[in-house]
C-alpha cells in the first residue's frame, strides 16, 4: 500500500507531510511527560522487529498464496498509540530511504495511511473498546481482526483519494476504489489474523507486556476540533503555496503570469528573442526539418495553444529531438566527470606506488 | 527467506557505499537532504503528460554517480524494483485516457505519455533518494534531522530502529531457514506456527531491548542523542544546495529539451 512519489502531486504530498508531522509532534508531546527512558530502546527494537517481521511470508490457508504483517495495530497494542505511531513512522522512513518502498514526498501519505488509522482510529475505537474489560483469547482475536481490517480499508481509501487528488492518473474514482478496497479487505484479514496470533501468544506467555501497555485514551479525549483545524490550516497553507506546482491545466506558472500580465503567454518579440532566433537559425542542424514552415509557426506564436488533446506536431518532434540531445549531453557530462576523476586518481596511485 | 537475505544485503551495501569518500560524500548532509527534497518536489510538480521536459533532471543523478565512487548498477536495479506498482497504475491510463497527441503524423494515445511520465518520475525520484542514502548514511541523516530541529526522541528511536534492523533480520533469516529445513514442502509459515514462531521472536526482542537499555545506561545514556557533531555548512555546501535548487527551478520554468530541439530543427 506504499504510495510512490511519482503518483502524487507536491500539494497532496505537502498536505499529508504536514498532517503526519503534526501527528508525530502531537504524539511526542503526549508521551514525553511520562516517558520512561527505557521505552526509547524498546521503541527502536520493536520497530526493527516489525520491519523484520514484515518480510516473513505467512501462508494463507486454502489459497496457496502468502501474506505479510503490516504492524500498525501490533505496535499500538504493544507500545500504545503515540509511541506506536512514532515507531511506525520510523519504519516507513527507513523503508523509503533504504528500500525505495514509498518515496520521500509520499512519506507523509504513507505514514498517514499506514500509521494514523491503525494507531489513532481503530486502536482506540475498536481494539481498546473490545479489550476494555480485560484480555482473553477471543477478544484479542476479534479486536486484532476488526481493527486491522478497518485500518487497512481506511488506508486504502485514502490511497485512492490521494492519487486522484494528485491528478497523475486517469483512473476513475469508482474503478480505482473497486480495485483497492476488496484487495485490502483480504490483506486486512490476513494482517488481523497474524496480529492476533502474535498477540495471543505473547499474552499467554507474558500477559503483563500487553496489560501494562498505556491504554491509549479514547478518541473522545483527543482534541478532535484542534486536529481538524490544524489539518484545514495545513491544507490551506500547503495547498496554497504548492498548488501552482500541481495544477496542469492551466499550468501554475501560466496562471501566475496571467495574474501578473493579464495573458497566459507573453509575446516573445524583439531584443534577445530576435537575437536568439537568428542564432538558432544559423546553428540549426536541420533547418528544413520542421513540419510547418517557419512563417506558419511564427504566425501561431501569439495564438493561444489549441485545447488538449490536440498537440502541435512540430512541438512534439522538437521536444523529442531536444530530449535526445539533453540525454546525450547528460551522458557526456557523466563520462567527462568520470574521465577527469580517473585522470586525477592515476597520478595519486603512481605517487603512492613509487618507493 | 530470499527477501530477508536480500534486504540485509541491500542494507549492508548502502551502508558500505555511505562509508566511501568522495566530493559528494563530503558535502553537508543538510545540503544533500535539501537538494534531494527540492529535486523530488519539483520533479513531481510536472504535469502528467510531461515527458521530454523531465529529461534535464537525469543530469542530477548522472553527475552524482559520476562524482562519487559508486557503481550505478546496484542503485539502478533497486530503482527497478519499485517500477511494477507505478507501471500497474500507469497502464490503466492506456485504457482510460481518451485523448491523443499528434506526434509528427502519427496519433499517439495520451495514456502513453502519462505512463512514460510516471515511469520517468518514479525512476528519477527513487534514484535520488537512494543516492542520498548511498552518499550520506543513516548517522549523518540523523544529524541533519537534529540540525533541522526534529525532536531528539524521534531521531534517537529512528537511529535505534535502523541499527537493530540488521540484527533482527539475521535472526529472522535464521528462523526462516530453520523452518524451511524442517518443513521443506511449505513455502511460507503455516498459521499454526504464526504465534509461537513470531511471538517467541517478539519476546526475545523484549529481552534484547532490556539488554540494549542496560548497555546504553552503562555508557552514560541519559535520554539524549549525542553525536560527535559535524562542521557547519561551508561555502561549497551552500553552493551545492543553491546551485542545484536553482538549476531544478530553471528546468521547471524553461522547457530545455524543447528549446534545444527548436534550435536544432529550426522551428520556433
Amino acid at each position: 500500500m506504499h504510495m510512490a512519489d511519482a503518483l502524487i502531486s507536491p500539494a497532496v504530498g505537502g498536505v499529508m507531510w504536514a498532517a503526519s508531522a503534526g501527528m508525530a509532534a502531537y504524539s511526542i508531546k503526549k508521551i514525553q511527560p511520562d516517558m520512561d527512558k527505557k521505552k526509547i530502546p524498546l521503541m527502536g527494537v520493536l520497530g526493527a522487529f516489525v520491519f523484520t517481521a514484515q518480510m516473513i511470508n505467512f501462508s494463507i490457508p486454502g489459497t496457496g498464496s502468502s501474506g505479510h504483517l503490516g504492524g500498525g495495530v501490533l505496535l499500538s497494542a504493544l507500545l500504545g498509540p503515540y509511541a506506536g505511531f512514532l515507531t511506525m513512522a520510523s519504519i516507513l522512513i527507513i523503508q523509503a530511504l533504504f528500500f525505495a518502498d514509498g518515496g520521500l514526498l509520499a512519506l507523509g501519505c504513507n505514514i498517514f495511511n499506514l500509521g494514523f488509522f491503525a494507531c489513532f482510529i481503530t486502536y482506540p475505537l475498536i481494539y481498546r473498546l473490545i479489550i476494555r474489560k480485560g484480555y482473553s483469547g477471543k477478544k484479542i482475536f476479534f479486536a486484532s481482526l476488526a481493527s486491522s481490517v478497518v485500518a487497512l480499508q481506511l488506508g486504502a481509501f485514502f490511497v485512492v483519494l490521494e492519487t486522484l487528488l494528485s491528478g497523475k492518473t486517469e483512473l476513475p474514482f469508482g474503478t480505482f476504489a473497486m480495485l483497492m478496497q476488496p484487495i485490502h479487505l483480504a490483506i486486512g484479514v490476513v494482517e488481523g489474523l497474524i496480529t492476533s496470533a502474535i498477540l495471543a501468544f505473547v499474552w499467554r506467555a507474558q500477559p503483563d507486556l500487553l496489560e501494562k501497555t498505556e491504554p491509549g485514551k479514547p478518541i473522545g479525549s483527543i482534541p478532535i476540533k484542534k486536529i481538524v483545524i490544524f489539518f484545514i490550516a495545513a491544507a490551506m497553507i500547503t495547498g496554497g503555496v504548492l498548488s501552482w506546482f500541481a495544477s496542469t491545466n492551466p499550468d501554475g506558472l501560466e496562471w501566475s503570469m496571467g495574474k501578473v500580465s493579464g495573458k497566459t503567454e507573453i509575446a516573445a518579440v524583439g531584443g534577445i528573442y530576435d537575437s536568439m532566433s537568428q542564432a538558432q537559425e544559423s546553428t540549426a542542424f536541420f533547418p528544413d526539418y520542421g513540419f510547418k514552415d517557419a512563417g506558419e509557426s511564427a504566425g501561431e506564436t501569439g495564438k493561444k495553444p489549441a485545447a488538449w488533446p490536440a498537440a502541435l506536431g512540430e512541438t512534439s518532434v522538437s521536444g523529442l529531438v531536444g530530449g535526445a540531445m539533453v540525454l546525450v549531453l547528460t551522458g557526456l557530462t557523466g563520462l567527462v566527470i568520470g574521465f577527469v576523476k580517473r585522470k586525477k586518481k592515476k597520478p595519486e596511485r603512481s605517487a603512492t606506488g613509487s618507493p | 527467506m530470499s527477501d530477508i537475505i536480500k534486504s540485509l544485503k541491500n542494507l549492508k551495501e548502502l551502508d558500505g557505499l555511505a562509508r566511501e569518500d568522495s566530493a559528494i560524500h563530503r558535502i553537508s548532509p543538510v545540503a544533500k537532504l535539501a537538494v534531494t527534497l527540492a529535486y523530488i518536489v519539483i520533479l513531481t510538480s510536472f504535469g502528467r503528460y510531461e515527458t521530454t521536459s523531465l529529461l534535464p533532471y537525469v543530469l542530477y543523478p548522472v553527475i552524482v554517480f559520476a562524482a562519487c565512487n559508486i557503481k550505478a548498477g546496484p542503485i539502478l536495479i533497486r530503482t527497478l524494483y519499485v517500477l511494477p506498482l507505478v507501471a500497474f497504475i500507469g497502464v490503466f491510463n492506456l485504457l482510460f485516457e481518451k485523448g491523443t497527441f499528434i506526434l509528427g503524423e502519427t496519433a499517439v494515445s495520451a495514456g502513453w505519455f502519462t505512463l512514460m511520465s510516471l515511469l520517468l518520475k518514479c525512476c528519477l525520484s527513487v534514484a535520488a533518494a537512494l543516492l542520498l542514502m548511498a552518499t550520506t548514511g543513516m548517522d549523518k541523516i540523523a544529524h541533519a534531522l537534529r540540525k533541522l530541529k526534529v525532536p531528539k526522541l524521534f531521531v534517537l528511536q529512528l537511529v535505534l530502529t535502523y541499527r537493530y534492523i540488521s540484527v533482527l533480520i539475521e535472526e529472522a533469516g535464521c528462523i526462516s531457514r530453520a523452518y524451511a529445513l524442517r518443513s521443506p514442502k511449505h513455502k511460507a509459515i503455516r498459521p499454526r506456527a504464526w504465534g509461537p514462531l513470531i511471538g517467541l521472536m517478539l519476546l526475545r526482542t523484549y529481552g534484547r531491548a532490556q539488554r540494549v537499555y542496560d548497555a546504553m545506561c552503562i555508557r552514560g545514556f541519559d535520554g539524549d542523542y549525542l553525536t560527535c557533531g559535524s562542521p557547519k555548512m561551508r561555502a561549497g555546501d551552500w553552493a551545492f544546495m543553491l546551485g542545484w535548487t536553482a538549476g531544478f527551478i530553471l528546468a521547471r520554468i524553461v522547457d530545455i529539451p524543447a528549446f534545444i530541439g527548436k534550435l536544432i530543427t529550426g522551428v520556433m
